[in-house]
């Protein structure tokens, strides 16, 4: 039987539909989640996907931290549950403080949109398992408040523990400190990241690379490495 | 109705990119002698009859909970305003 990955649908969530089909091109079994169901019916990890919950009114990801979903992620987070958050998602893991940090608006006050080429920086995640260290991976990049901002304590502690899960290369896009583009928390299961390693996961609409126009599927290994994850731990 | 109102700054440490675009659009308009502009937010909590301090208790925790970022922001001040 795969495993079951859910995928939470906020008031604002986009890309719920890209998660879920990205949990399937790897091999698992989405499950759509309701952010007003405190139920995350069985499912083995969970995708925070992006999007604009709540329009981003407040501050990013501020208003669905408080979903009822959110107390059953946190749970499941402390009891080592895999969970991902993209974007938005990775917003709203900083707001419940499943991940330290917080997104401002970015240095440059412009919506971004790329394709950004980043390091995987701990292949150690449940998130990350199925890259090589230092593996360099291009996936989109879309975002307004993308700029990761953290007191420089918590940058240094993020460092020295290893906890800088993926690096912008060549390009800081946002203003990031450090070029951090994704960061997880100490035990390995919670990965949050900027860019949307869902978008790139089918031959034919993924990033180009040299060889061939939109051919790009490196997000696929996020989403590989948690199945492998969930197996190696079953 | 009285009216609690909640101020909230970003963190001095953090750069305030929206406010580097309206320091930066003033002398473009001709206002000029500011050296600097921060943006923040400011809550407008309006109350039911009279502001006791359990309301006014609840307004800071609201504040400190959910009106604010602790990692990014400071509450700057909770008070009370009559209309």
């Amino acid at each position: 039987m795969p495993a079951r990955i859910g995928v939470v649908t906020f008031p604002g969530t986009l890309d719920d539909r890209d998660a879920a089909r990205a949990v399937g091109a790897a091999g698992g079994e989405a499950v759509g989640l309701w952010h007003g169901d405190a139920d995350l019916h069985g499912v083995d990890a969970v995708v925070l996907p992006g999007g604009f919950s709540y329009g981003d009114y407040l501050r990013a990801g501020a208003i669905s931290r408080f979903a009822p979903i959110m107390d059953s992620v946190v749970d499941a987070a402390n009891g080592g549950m895999p969970v991902l958050g993209i974007c938005n998602g990775f917003q709203v893991l900083t707001e419940v403080h499943l991940l330290p940090g917080s997104m401002i608006k970015n240095d440059h006050l412009h919506f971004v949109c790329r394709d950004q080429v980043l390091r995987v920086e701990n292949a150690h995640t449940a998130w990350t398992g199925a890259f090589a260290l230092e593996q360099e991976i291009t996936i989109p990049l879309k975002n307004q408040d993308g700029q990761y901002v953290a007191d420089e304590h918590t940058l240094d502690e993020l460092e020295a523990e290893g906890r800088v899960a993926f690096r912008y290369v060549g390009h800081n896009p946002n203003g990031s400190r450090r070029d951090i583009a994704g960061v997880t928390n100490k035990r390995g299961n919670v990965v949050g990241l900027m860019p949307h390693p869902e978008h790139a996961v089918e031959p034919g609409y993924g990033p180009d690379s040299a060889e061939y126009g939109r051919r790009g599927t490196d997000g696929l290994g996020v989403f590989a490495s948690v199945l492998d994850s969930l197996l190696a731990n079953a | 109705m009285p009216t609690i109102v909640v101020d909230v700054m970003p963190k001095p440490e953090i750069l305030d990119p929206q406010g580097k675009a309206v320091g930066a659009a003033l002398p473009r308009l001709g206002f000029e002698g500011f050296a600097q502009v921060r943006q923040g937010k400011r809550f407008e909590l309006t109350v039911h009859g009279e502001v006791t301090d359990e309301v006014l208790e609840q307004a800071r925790k609201a504040a400190q909970t959910l009106l604010s970022n602790p990692v990014i922001e400071d509450v700057v001040s909770v008070h009370v305003e009559d209309a």
